[in-house]
């Protein structure tokens, strides 16, 4: 048996080095799982490291007199022309008696934002009996001041390289000791639209923009994309028509989505003139972009659907129509609901097309309606990412974990929804 | 009248007519008991009412939306004085936005003469009197619809299949919107990118080595040589879809293998979700990543190292959209390798190969053509993906293949021409679609080949 010995021979000297083989594949194998899944974890470190501190906000407390010969030189309540700044002012100075000098003065000033002087306004809008008294407000401080409450602000630098100077640190500092300085939840993040002042910006338009964007874009997407799984499963004969639409389905789900922004741009806005910038024009450029992921998703429910339910319904007298519509859109609903939900959550992350067709102006109002010039959360994300201030930053990284939590709540739901609904035949 | 409302009472109406419609099937046979002697079930009267109430008036409506603004601008135009008739087209549509900003009671621009607030007058009047005769017209045209579909019944009607008839149309035509959608695209991008070339050659466009879009205003102006050879974007798209490639394939696709032949059913199922995690992740949200974490981290490391590398590397941007399209390209890997038959995995394995050499000899190769068609599809996704250039890679158009310098890619370039206010028909905004077409057509072959074999290979063993 001199050949089979050889052979086993062969086979022998060889294995050490395949075996080192297999287990090197399986390294790599390894690492590259560990790859990805490591790029997430510092991803969510990295953004909850940054984004956190944005929910809280740092509150000065001021002690303000709603002057009357300020706020109602002529006995009437002049809301328009009101120097409410001056009044914050005023409140600064009696803070700080020792200050003097006009350079110094105005540093003081800057520990405050501007949106004292908006509170101050608001509350007397609200309640006009105020006039004349002396309240103690809290108000946020300005971004500055804030950064340096939070540590972004290294005090022990030269005076020249850092935003705030030694006098400003010193008067914080005081503000801290004597209790008038506080951290708080960032209410503004949510209740405000956009603002050039990182303290007073908010995410709420753009939210709202999103909202009725997603509005337009279920009420579209979901009838005509599982009406169009329908027709396609159910009635489509095989034919060169139908294998057409397939394909364009199929294509459509991997168009860059840029190129749906510039359809937008053209149909929409140049050629029907609906107004720029209006969550009507993104629900109807983001319902083409979800229409096929929706259909696509129908067309799996409907194909899960046994054929046994199509045919005892056809055995019993009833017309195709009737098969579908009382046998089996009932059964495949919860596919193609679980499929608009992916979809959606698509839709609401997607901005490149959004940029396309003007929405990315700086929109400060909420909007209150669907042709109202409006923002979305992620492109509000991209608008803030561009601004150089270190609060925007940190308020990005505040929006993008909005954002995801937004998309977790939707994927979730799509999960349980499936895992309830789904049925075993 | 306000159009919700005009549409709230026409949905109110054919709720009615269906209702209508229903009793007096019933009522033909003489009661609910009789119903068997009708064609079809009650409710299809009532369906057939509802729609034939519904569907004339909805029609009416939308050719009154199409066609009331044209009608009225006619109508004010040529009320307007003569020496106002004949000015240019671009000049009257100033005027005419003047005289509608007017009417809406807005601030305008120009001075305020007599005949101007004549024809704002006349445009609200026009306006009041046109919606007066929508709401009538189409409200008539509901009545009479309804009323002659209610006429029409009959206990022989054969209303389900008239029913029928109309829902497979409507099914019909929402499958179509998919075709329209296509269709609009190419229309629009290739209407534009048309003229673009009518006024940039283009061979210069498909060859010129030099991107510098700033078209000039006025004729005087400095800097404004507005020079459209895009060889310089098709090479930063290249570089930075090959970075990306660099890291997606071998990562994707190693991570396919272990997941479908080593792992542990619990490893996988932990796995498996966290990637489909990075799959969802918007890419704006990558694109913040990649140019406040990954670039100055790729520049530090870079600098330590002694290498120049500007912020805006495209090493970055192509490394974050490399782990952005790792899922896609396992999970089409992960199908491809599903899809070769066990058999084969068997029987390698039987004749003593390790596990190593029955994936790399035997089950990659049958899958190849699988997984070649999933690279596409993600070069595809690559090249078109934009947020995270934009936000991430550059504006200078360098023509370079060093992944430590800026580049830029066509989709920041359609981003940069088209945000911001340009007359539309410029060059500037027009190259954007030039470009939109060159993007469509490059990402729809990669797609119809991948998609093809994709699927071509998947039934083959089936």
């Amino acid at each position: 048996m001199q050949a089979s010995k050889t052979t086993r021979e062969k086979v022998e000297a060889g294995l050490r080095r395949r075996r080192r083989r297999e287990i090197v594949f399986q390294l790599s194998g390894m690492l590259a799982t560990t790859v990805g899944v490591m790029f997430l974890g510092v991803f969510f470190v990295d953004l909850f490291a940054k984004g956190s501190t944005a929910f809280m906000q740092t509150y000065i407390r001021i002690d303000v007199e709603f002057a009357e010969d300020v706020i109602a030189p002529d006995g009437e309540i002049d809301l328009a022309y009101a120097d409410f700044d001056g009044l914050v002012r005023t409140a600064l100075r009696n803070e700080f008696p020792a200050v003097s000098g006009r350079s110094e003065r105005r540093e003081l000033y800057r520990l405050v934002s501007i949106g004292a002087g908006y509170q101050m306004r608001d509350m007397i809008e609200a309640k006009p009996a105020l006039l004349g008294s002396k309240e103690t407000l809290w108000v946020p401080a300005s971004s500055t001041v804030d950064m340096y409450v939070k540590g972004n602000i290294d005090a022990s630098i030269d005076e020249a390289l850092r935003p705030l100077s030694d006098a400003q640190v010193g008067w914080i500092e005081s503000l801290r000791e004597s209790g008038r300085l506080e951290s708080r939840i960032n209410s503004a993040l949510f209740s405000n639209g956009d603002s050039r002042e990182p303290e007073l910006a908010g995410i709420r338009g753009a939210l709202m923009g999103s909202v009725y964007m997603l509005i337009v874009t279920i009420l579209l997407a979901f009838p005509i994309g599982v009406a169009a799984a329908i027709y396609l499963e159910e009635f489509a004969p095989r034919n060169r028509w139908s294998d057409l639409i397939e394909v364009n389905i199929n294509n459509l789900a991997a168009v860059p989505s840029i190129v749906f922004g510039l359809l937008g741009l053209a149909i929409f806005i140049n050629w029907m003139s609906i107004p720029r910038s209006a969550p009507l024009v993104g629900g109807l450029v983001l319902s083409l972009l979800t229409l096929p992921v929706i259909i696509i998703a129908s067309r799996a429910a409907i194909k899960a659907v046994p054929p046994s339910i199509r045919e005892a319904a056809l055995a019993l007298g009833a017309s195709r129509m009737q098969v579908v519509f009382h046998h089996i859109m009932p059964l495949a609903l919860p596919g193609m609901l679980t499929g608009a939900i992916i979809g959606m959550s698509r839709a609401l992350g997607e901005s490149a097309p959004l940029l396309m067709i003007g929405m990315v102006a700086f929109i400060v109002d909420v909007p209150s309606g669907f042709s109202d010039p409006a923002t979305a959360l992620p492109v509000q994300i991209y608008l803030w990412a561009d601004s150089p201030e270190r609060a925007f930053a940190e308020r990005t990284s505040a929006a993008i974990i909005v954002l995801l939590a937004f998309l977790l709540v939707m994927n979730l739901t799509a999960v349980i929804m499936r895992k309830r609904m789904e049925r075993k035949w | 009248m306000q159009g919700t409302t005009l549409i709230l009472i026409l949905a109110a109406m054919s709720f009615a007519a269906f209702f209508f419609g229903r009793g007096r099937s019933v009522a033909l046979v003489g009661g609910p008991r009789h119903s068997t002697a009708l064609h079809s079930l009650p409710g299809y009267y009532g369906y057939f009412t509802a729609i034939w109430c519904l569907l004339p008036a909805l029609a009416v409506l939308l050719l009154w939306v199409l066609l009331e603004p044209r009608i009225i601008v006619a109508l004010i135009v040529k009320g307007l004085p003569e020496a106002q008739r004949s000015l240019s087209v671009g000049e009257l549509d100033l005027l005419l936005n003047n005289i509608q900003n007017l009417a809406a009671g807005d601030a305008i621009s120009g001075d305020l003469d007599a005949a101007l607030s004549e024809a704002a007058t006349r445009f609200q009047d026009y306006t009041t009197v046109s919606r007066r005769i929508l709401a009538a017209s189409t409200l008539a045209v509901a009545g009479l619809g309804g009323a002659i579909a209610w006429r029409r019944i009959r206990p022989d009607l054969r209303a389900r299949n008239r029913v029928e008839g109309i829902v497979l149309l409507a099914l019909i035509a929402a499958s179509s919107i998919a075709i329209l959608t296509t269709v609009g695209i190419v229309l629009s991008v290739l209407f534009e990118a048309l003229r673009f070339f009518q006024k940039v050659p283009i061979s210069e466009f498909l060859f010129g080595l030099n991107w510098s879009p700033q078209t000039a205003i006025r004729a005087d102006q400095v800097g404004s040589s507005g020079s459209f050879g895009a060889v310089p974007l098709f090479t930063g798209t290249m570089l930075i879809t090959g970075i990306a490639m660099f890291v997606a394939v071998p990562v994707g696709l190693m991570t396919a293998i272990y997941l479908a032949e080593y792992s542990s059913s619990r490893v996988r199922n932990i796995a498996k979700p966290l990637l489909e995690v990075l799959a969802g992740i918007p890419t704006v949200v990558y694109g913040f990543f990649a140019a406040l974490t990954v670039a100055p981290w790729v520049r530090r490391t870079g600098e330590s190292l002694g290498l120049e590398v500007a912020s805006e590397s495209a090493l970055a941007a192509g490394l974050v959209m490399g782990i952005m399209i790792i899922p896609l390209v396992s999970s089409l890997a992960d199908d491809a390798i599903n899809a070769v038959p066990s058999a084969m995995r068997d029987g390698a394995l039987g004749l003593g190969s390790t596990r190593a050499e029955t994936m790399t000899r035997v089950i990659l190769p049958a899958a190849l053509p699988g997984i070649i068609g999933g690279v596409l599809l993600a070069v595809s996704r690559a090249i078109g993906e934009t947020m995270i250039v934009v936000m991430a890679a550059g504006l200078a158009a360098n023509l370079t293949v060093n992944p430590f310098e800026a580049v830029t890619t066509v989709t920041v370039q359609i981003v940069t021409l088209l945000v911001g206010d340009q007359e539309f028909d410029s060059a500037k905004t027009l190259a954007a679609f030039a470009l939109g077409l060159m993007l469509f057509v490059v990402t729809l072959i990669l797609n119809v080949i991948g998609l093809v074999v994709v699927r071509k290979y998947r039934e083959q063993y089936d």
